[in-house]
């Protein structure tokens, strides 16, 4: 049903071993969020938003619980299915861009689409619309280093959307931009959930970000705070 | 899927300053292993260039070489009057009785003394040889105390121009002429009269028979007759195939090539290791990027060993070049059978550059190997979080 939450996450525990101790990251936390929703993940420093965005994307692996997306139980996918289902369903933002520094915009933003099927001329016209999409066709071809920093983020925005995923996952992707690139890339991430159908969860401690979305949730001590 | 090589190649030039180093390192190892190759191909192209497929060559039974041979003048009569010798125009048998005698020079860039293999032939053991020509001065006459050396030789023997000496024995002997082997083993030769061989060094028996059977079939029987008939305890061979296996000398050298090769390989295979753990460790975060995108660790460990490969590769390329200034390179070493200055080209062949190419390719497959591994098992998180 189109209403039924895209993401579903049931007594979410995650606990890492530091020395002699466990830390809990995460305590039980539950949630669901809709299709098409921009969540915010707010809280202090080592509240446990990362973690759960982490678990959400299927880079990490929950010590109990459950995180449903799309129907799919992610902690159940072997590492290579994860790898699979990653390329396929999730599009990621980082706060550091992390764009391969050797590759063009272009290249870059086709590195998920070598994993397809696609010919080199449908994986051409994807990079093109999705550099399109973000306003940096004219730049498609620069490397990096030869980009400012709200260029780089949303170059890193296209490399998410390009083989349309359902779910685009952000952390702190304006931590390291200017308030006008914030604003460019914070209103592209916002009309990706408005108008292209996208979920976007994003985990920010700037409430200025967080107003874009259209719920915020916030954590503390790995749990949701009322 | 694999990722795009122009990652690897860009990555390679980008940490330009290491990737030089270790090109470098692995070409100097590449040229190394294929010049001592190619030294041993030089030294076996040069026995096996020696001789034709018409003569026989016939030694002392249990002799491996010439030079430890002894025919006496008895049995080489017996062989002169054999009915499968062929005989030349003048109805002369074609047969050569040949003294081998070894006499010590001085090398022209002043580091000592070195043994120089002497021929003493006959005119027909001349006409039997005509890969040998004469490119200075004249032939020797029999009786002047006169030689004539290789021109080969020549350069790498003090006195041994046209118009110099050679000490033989009590006497010496003047050099009259050069002669070119066309790159046989008679380029490590000089060449007088074998009687007067035999006078000036006292010898009752000569060392080798070289002969020309009249035909194909001719031949056949005379190697059968020498080897069956017990009275006279000698050896026949066709004379390319007594060359064929004097590759004695070249042996050490392969063995030193293996096992230098062995050594340097381990310094280049560390080389490359160090290399690619550089550079693993300031591209974690490419890694971890590379996985969160659904690359699999497969590709991850391919990329690098691949990027390895290239490099490595790279560096087998430079090394092929580099050896390359060696071919043709004319130079001497001590022959392990008849301890003779042996005269030699280095032969810096296709194959074995291709050899030298796949070798380097290796080096930089084991030495990416580790660090590759290491990469791919890098947590996605902590990857994510590097620096």
């Amino acid at each position: 049903m189109a209403n039924d939450p895209i993401v579903q996450v049931r007594d979410l525990r995650k606990v890492f071993r530091q020395g002699d101790l466990d830390v809990i990251a995460l305590n039980g936390v539950s949630v669901d969020i809709a299709p098409c929703e921009f969540v915010a993940l707010m809280g202090p420093s080592g509240s446990g938003k990362s973690t759960l965005l982490h678990l959400i994307a299927g880079i990490d692996r929950p010590t109990s619980g459950t995180v449903l997306v799309q129907g799919i139980n992610v902690a159940e996918l072997n590492e290579s299915q994860l790898a699979d289902w990653r390329n396929q369903n999730v599009g990621f933002v980082f706060q550091t861009f992390n764009l391969i520094p050797v590759l063009t915009g272009f290249e870059n933003v086709e590195l998920p689409l070598l994993l397809t099927q696609l010919k080199r001329s449908e994986r051409r016209r994807q990079v093109e619309t999705a550099l399109e999409l973000v306003g940096l066709s004219d730049r498609m071809h620069h490397r990096p280093d030869q980009l400012s920093g709200g260029q780089q983020q949303r170059v890193a925005i296209a490399r998410a959307l390009v083989t349309d995923p359902a779910l685009i996952v952000a952390d702190e992707p304006t931590g390291n931009l200017d308030a006008k690139s914030a604003a460019d890339v914070m209103l592209i991430l916002q009309a990706l959930a408005r108008s292209s159908g996208k979920t976007v969860i994003m985990v920010t401690h700037d409430p200025k970000a967080a107003a874009y979305g259209t719920r915020s949730l916030h954590l503390e001590k790995g749990e949701i705070a009322a | 899927m694999a990722l795009p090589l122009k990652y690897n190649l860009r990555n390679v030039i980008v940490r330009w300053r290491s990737s030089m180093a270790t090109v470098l390192g692995i070409a100097a190892v590449v040229a190394v292993f294929i010049v001592l190759r190619g030294m041993a191909r030089g030294l076996e192209a040069s026995s096996g260039n020696t001789g034709d497929p018409r003569n026989v060559l016939i030694v002392r039974k249990g002799s491996q070489a010439e030079s430890g041979s002894l025919v006496s003048r008895e049995h080489f009569r017996t062989l002169l009057y054999m009915e499968e010798v062929a005989r030349n125009e003048r109805n002369e048998p074609v047969i050569s009785a040949e003294v081998i005698v070894m006499v010590t020079a001085p090398r022209r860039d002043g580091s000592g003394e070195a043994n120089v293999l002497l021929r003493g032939l006959t005119p027909r053991g001349m006409e039997l040889r005509p890969q040998v020509s004469l490119v200075a001065g004249r032939w020797f006459e029999p009786g002047h105390h006169e030689a004539v050396v290789s021109q080969r030789l020549a350069r790498r023997f003090a006195g041994f121009e046209v118009g110099g000496t050679i000490r033989a024995g009590p006497t010496t002997l003047a050099i009259v002429g050069q002669m070119d082997g066309g790159g046989s083993a008679f380029d490590s030769e000089a060449w007088l009269d074998a009687d007067e061989a035999r006078s000036i060094f006292e010898r009752d028996q000569y060392s080798s028979i070289l002969v020309r059977p009249r035909d194909e079939a001719a031949l056949i029987r005379l190697v059968k007759k020498v080897e069956e008939d017990k009275r006279l305890t000698l050896r026949a061979e066709r004379e390319v195939e007594y060359y064929a296996k004097q590759t004695l000398t070249a042996k050490p050298i392969k063995i030193v090539a293996s096992l230098l090769g062995m050594a340097m390989s381990l310094g280049a295979v560390f080389a490359a290791m160090n290399t690619m753990y550089a550079s693993v460790a300031s591209r974690t975060r490419e890694i971890g990027t590379l996985r969160v995108l659904g690359f699999s660790r497969r590709t991850v460990v391919a990329c690098f060993v691949i990027e390895g490969g290239l490099l490595a590769g790279f560096g087998g390329l430079v090394g092929c070049l580099l050896s390359l200034l060696m071919n043709g390179y004319s130079a001497g070493t001590l022959d392990f059978q008849s301890f003779a200055e042996t005269v030699f080209q280095f032969r810096i062949t296709p194959d074995l550059m291709l050899l030298g190419v796949a070798f380097s390719v290796a080096i930089g497959v084991a030495g990416s190997l580790l660090p590759a591994l290491r990469a791919a098992r890098l947590p996605v998180i902590s990857a994510l979080k590097a620096p």
